[in-house]
């Protein structure tokens, strides 16, 4: 036989022993193997480390929001160095998922079955979110702390193991609706809405909050893709409709476009803006300050860049660890407020756990939360869950931008 | 292309091994393919069976860019075509999967042809630009408000995973291998057979020489159609299995990335080349992760940065590689005076 | 009638921005054959150099001047460096280079400047002889760049032996080389200048769009199709192709189809253009000898 034929040969049998190991290997799933590996969790979760997972768009075309996933890194590392919660470090294993729903299938899927993760927290994407949910409830995983506002992480019946933070779009766009009927009851409104689940739900809320009078009074709806490069023509048709109300539901990029184009415009609506585009250094300042003025949005987050909390003991820590321990981040982006402040919540829940982590008491007790707030939320703003509403808001209040920063309707004490 | 990396060496004067090597090489991988999945954790096996439905769609889109040489920039859209029919059939109408797939399959056949009659008239850069318009526009179409009863609009269609029939004892995610498995091997075989017959070496010779194609009497407008059509049914089908893998449609699931991705995995796995399928969906579906690993904040760049060493090192792809590999051997072979 | 003119001038002025962004591809096109997808990303990366320029305290147009300087210089080295070694290489091969291009500087971009998304000055005084309701000062500016760019390459193309040369070399590069041209450096230049003309466009583009590295993903579909629709060889017709997107997108969205099929209807008449015109409005109809 040839040298070659003979080296040829040598491969397969290598492979074909490599093929052996691997059949050795104690890993055949059997059915129920889910179940199994979620009841592990506790036992190894009782000894010195939690372990959670989370999906973050680092790349693609929401990878603004990836600031959230680096400061949660930033924020447990500084957590894990003073001794962690009741004595064990918390370590988050955070993948990017590019805001793909299949990659984020998959990135989950190599969370819950490799690294055995109890929970998935503050997962950022209503369409990644959407994919994972039953997938993570099938499992018995944790799906803590959604990071989106659509309504169906508030479903305790269909998906126990699923639990949001972030007011709904639903009631937010309810809240500006009931706001304008206080300033305007007879306004006609113009509505600027990204076409997706964000946008159609803060519209749908905000039609449910004008009531039977809605399609009177909602007299131009312009919606827009995320890949169109400006909005232009929407804004001029819905000027065009000469309301005198403007809902601004869009994502930074297009929310900032929008409020420069009204006052380009020369139009001078009531202006309401989303929630999620509320940050002064990031859509604001570039949209213009000065003709951002008067824009109204809910609010439930402090600015801590505004010199009213100079003195505010959260403020000055969140200041403080942005200084020291996460500098890569800007301290007027509103997301990395938000971050800050779920990542509080988080710890709060673990305390609150003692030493049953397992996935079933992680939800138990994040729906069991009673006027918590995490330092950096405006005063009078809680918490509230229960097994049965899984709506953490009860009420948002509104704030005013003054030219510099948000004004809160409710007094500051 | 095969010409001219023909072995050098003549069959009788290759060892058993050699001679055979193709049909040994497929008992072989079958082998371990069966295997394989009672050996590896459920995450991979769900892996795998990615990797063998992408090895499906890629075959289509080389069956029409790389036999037939219509370069298309959108074929994500058939992909999603397959995917949505699949998932609205099981869901809304309570359709078995096993009988949805072939309907899926059908009617994305259905489309391609359509698709590919106006395609005639466009030539290189100009049908790039139109399917890559579709693979844009989709999306949107998915999203549209009034087909939302079906496709769930921007919320997506949720899918349940098979079960194993006749009460094997097999995980959903081992019954599925199995199934896509099948599926591949059928896809392949036919695909092959289609290529070696009188069909294939129009196909071949309409990318080549459509002038003289045609003044031969082969009917170009007919085989670009049906080329058209064929690929599209092996990448809807494609699609509608990664459906029920994911268990999860929604339209962010299919935008024109996909469709970019998908000609990556031709040329990367070898234009006009069989195996190139296989080469093909294995680096889409592990590279990413690999370069995750190497850097967060720099997966693009990373990604970008092998994809042009690959296509440098191996300008025919990974099975262009292989198969000068294997001249090389038998060149030595040659010399080494049989 | 006024929300019409209205749009109708945002939709010039839309157009003005995938005008400039065609002119590119219309250069590449011309020197090499070849379509740059990655042409978008570039000029992207152009704007982020010039605005960490202008943060740093430079004066706009001298970070303007540097930033093209140093985008036909970095044209220029990709041409040499990444493209030159493929060229024999399958065409499809040098398409995955592109796209690769597209993933490293779009990622680059992120990494070195962050995704946050940034405003970038716009160099057009708001003057008061010029204040009106349809256009801003810039989008007036973009305009007349976009037309000066036009006629500087059209003069180019058409009057200069060096861009004769250039499209030589593009048609025929082995008779170009019998010649006496020198076909690397045509090709050099001819990246060069895509490069640079790339960096204006998104210059341009940036105070209207903000700056964030997705910013040229949305406009480079559209000035593709401008590029194609108008004549991917033809100056002209590709300015007049943005145009022609620009107005129609409006228009579709704003009195057809509503804003939610914008995109597809859109896209939908472009190839529809082609199929009745296969090389686009004003390209020329290439003959081939069998």
């Amino acid at each position: 036989m040839s040298r070659v034929s003979s080296l040829v040969l040598a491969g397969l049998l290598a492979s074909a022993g490599l093929a052996c190991r691997k059949a050795e290997e104690p890993v055949a799933p059997a059915p129920g193997e889910g179940q199994q590996k979620a009841a592990e969790a506790p036992a190894a979760a009782a000894s010195k480390e939690i372990v959670l997972g989370q999906i973050m768009p680092y790349s693609g075309p929401a990878s603004a929001y990836g600031t959230i996933g680096k400061l949660h890194a930033a924020y447990f590392a500084k957590l894990n160095k003073a001794g962690g919660v009741n004595g064990r470090t918390i370590r988050l294993i955070s993948l990017d998922d590019s805001y793909s729903p299949p990659k984020a299938v998959e990135q989950v899927r190599k969370l819950v079955e490799q690294e055995h993760v109890v929970g998935i927290f503050n997962a950022v994407g209503t369409p990644s979110n959407s994919a994972i949910q039953k997938y993570l409830n099938d499992k018995k995983v944790a799906h803590l702390f959604v990071s989106s506002g659509a309504t169906k992480w508030a479903d305790p019946t269909h998906f126990p193991y699923t639990i949001g933070f972030n007011p709904s779009y639903h009631v937010e766009g309810k809240t500006y609706a009931e706001d304008l009927l206080k300033r305007n009851p007879k306004a006609k409104v113009a509505v600027l809405y990204q076409n997706d689940d964000f946008g159609k739900d803060v519209l749908a809320g905000f039609k449910e909050g004008l009531g039977a009078k809605a399609a009177k009074q909602i007299v131009a709806e312009a919606s827009y893709e995320a890949t169109d490069p400006t909005i232009d023509s929407q804004m001029v048709t819905l000027k065009g409709s000469k309301a005198d109300a403007f809902l601004n539901i869009a994502t930074p990029k297009f929310a900032a476009q929008a409020i420069r184009k009204v006052a380009d415009l020369k139009w001078k609506p009531t202006q309401y803006l989303a929630n999620v585009s509320a940050s002064v250094g990031s859509v604001l300042t570039p949209a213009g300050l000065d003709k951002s003025k008067g824009i109204t949005t809910i609010i439930y987050l402090k600015d801590t860049t505004d010199k009213r909390w100079d003195n505010d003991p959260a403020v000055k820590e969140f200041r403080e660890f942005m200084k020291n321990d996460f500098p890569e981040g800007k301290l007027s982006d509103g997301i990395n407020i938000y971050a800050y402040a779920t990542a509080d919540t988080l710890v709060e829940v673990i305390k609150k756990c003692g030493d049953d982590l397992s996935a079933e008491n992680l939800i138990k007790q994040a729906a069991s939360l009673k006027d918590f707030a995490p330092g950096l939320f405006l005063p009078d703003v809680k918490l509230n869950t229960s097994p049965t509403d899984f709506e953490g808001f009860d009420q948002l209040p509104l704030a005013q931008f003054d030219g510099a920063t948000w004004v809160p309707n409710i007094p500051i004490k | 292309m095969t010409n001219s990396y023909a072995a050098t060496l003549p069959r009788t004067q290759m060892p058993a091994l050699l001679r055979y090597r193709r049909f040994l090489l497929l008992l072989l991988g079958l082998a371990a393919l069966s295997i394989v999945p009672f050996a590896l954790e459920d995450f991979w096996v769900f892996q795998l069976t990615l990797v063998m439905a992408s090895s499906i769609a890629l075959l289509g889109l080389n069956l029409l860019t790389g036999f037939n040489g219509q370069i298309s920039l959108g074929h994500g859209a058939f992909f999603a075509l397959g995917a949505y029919t699949q998932a609205i059939l099981m869901t809304q109408f309570s359709v078995p999967y096993a009988l949805a797939l072939p309907v899926a399959g059908l009617l994305c056949l259905g489309f391609g042809m359509l698709f590919g009659l106006p395609a005639l008239r466009l030539e290189g850069l100009y049908l790039a630009l139109a399917t890559f318009a579709l693979g844009v526009a989709l999306p949107q179409l998915l999203k549209y408000r009034h087909f939302e009863a079906w496709t769930g609009g921007v919320q997506g269609i949720t899918l349940s995973k098979p079960e194993a029939p006749f009460r094997l004892d097999l995980t959903p995610d081992q019954w599925l291998y199995f199934f896509v498995l099948a599926l591949a091997v059928v896809c392949f075989l036919t695909a092959r057979s289609l290529l070696h017959s009188h069909v294939g070496r129009a196909i071949v010779a309409i990318r080549d020489q459509p002038i003289a194609a045609a003044a031969m009497g082969i009917d170009v407008a007919r085989y670009k159609t049906i080329t058209f059509g064929v690929s599209s049914l092996y990448t809807g089908i494609a699609g509608a299995l990664t459906a029920i893998a994911v268990q999860f449609v929604a339209p962010d699931s299919f935008t024109s990335l996909l469709s970019i991705d998908l000609l990556v995995g031709i040329v990367v796995g070898g234009i006009a080349q069989l195996p190139g399928a296989i080469y093909g969906a294995l680096f889409m579906r592990f590279i990413p992760t690999l370069t995750e690993h190497l850097s967060k904040s720099a997966t693009g760049a990373i990604y970008g940065v092998i994809l042009i060493v690959f296509v440098y090192a191996m300008p025919y792809g990974i099975a262009g590689f292989v198969t000068r590999m294997f001249m090389r051997l038998t060149q030595a072979m040659k010399r080494r005076g049989s | 009638m006024e929300t019409f003119l209205h749009q109708l001038f945002a939709g010039l002025a839309t157009g003005g921005v995938y005008a400039s962004l065609a002119l590119a591809l219309v250069m590449i096109y011309q020197a090499t054959h070849l379509v740059n997808f990655a042409q978008g990303e570039l000029a992207m990366f152009s704007t982020y150099t010039a605005w960490a320029m202008v943060s740093a305290g430079v004066p706009y147009w001298i970070a303007f001047v540097a930033t093209l300087a140093l985008s036909f210089a970095a044209g220029a080295a990709i041409e040499r460096l990444v493209i030159r070694p493929m060229a024999n290489a399958p065409i499809l091969s040098v398409v995955i280079v592109f796209i690769a291009l597209l993933l490293i500087f779009n990622s680059m971009a992120g990494f070195l400047f962050g995704t946050d998304m940034q405003s970038f000055p716009s160099p057009f005084p708001e003057l008061e002889a010029i204040q009106n309701p349809y256009f801003s000062a810039h989008e007036i500016g973009v305009l007349v760049v976009t037309l000066a760019v036009v006629f500087g390459l059209y003069s180019f193309f058409r009057f200069t032996s060096l861009g004769l040369a250039l499209r030589a070399v593009a048609v025929n590069p082995q008779s170009a080389r019998l010649v006496g041209i020198r076909v690397g450096s045509m090709l050099a230049l001819g990246w060069g200048l895509s490069a640079a003309i790339g960096a204006i466009a998104g210059m341009m583009v940036a105070p209207i769009v903000f700056l964030d590295p997705n910013m040229m993903v949305g406009v480079q579909v559209y000035a593709f199709a401008a590029a194609l629709v108008g004549g991917i060889d033809s100056p002209l017709g590709a300015v007049l192709g943005g145009f022609l997107v620009g107005v129609l997108e409006n228009l579709l969205g704003a009195y057809v189809i509503g804003t939610e099929l914008k995109l597809t209807v859109a896209l939908a008449l472009i190839v529809v253009v082609l199929i009745v015109k296969p090389s686009g409005l004003l390209g020329k109809t290439a003959v081939t000898r069998v």
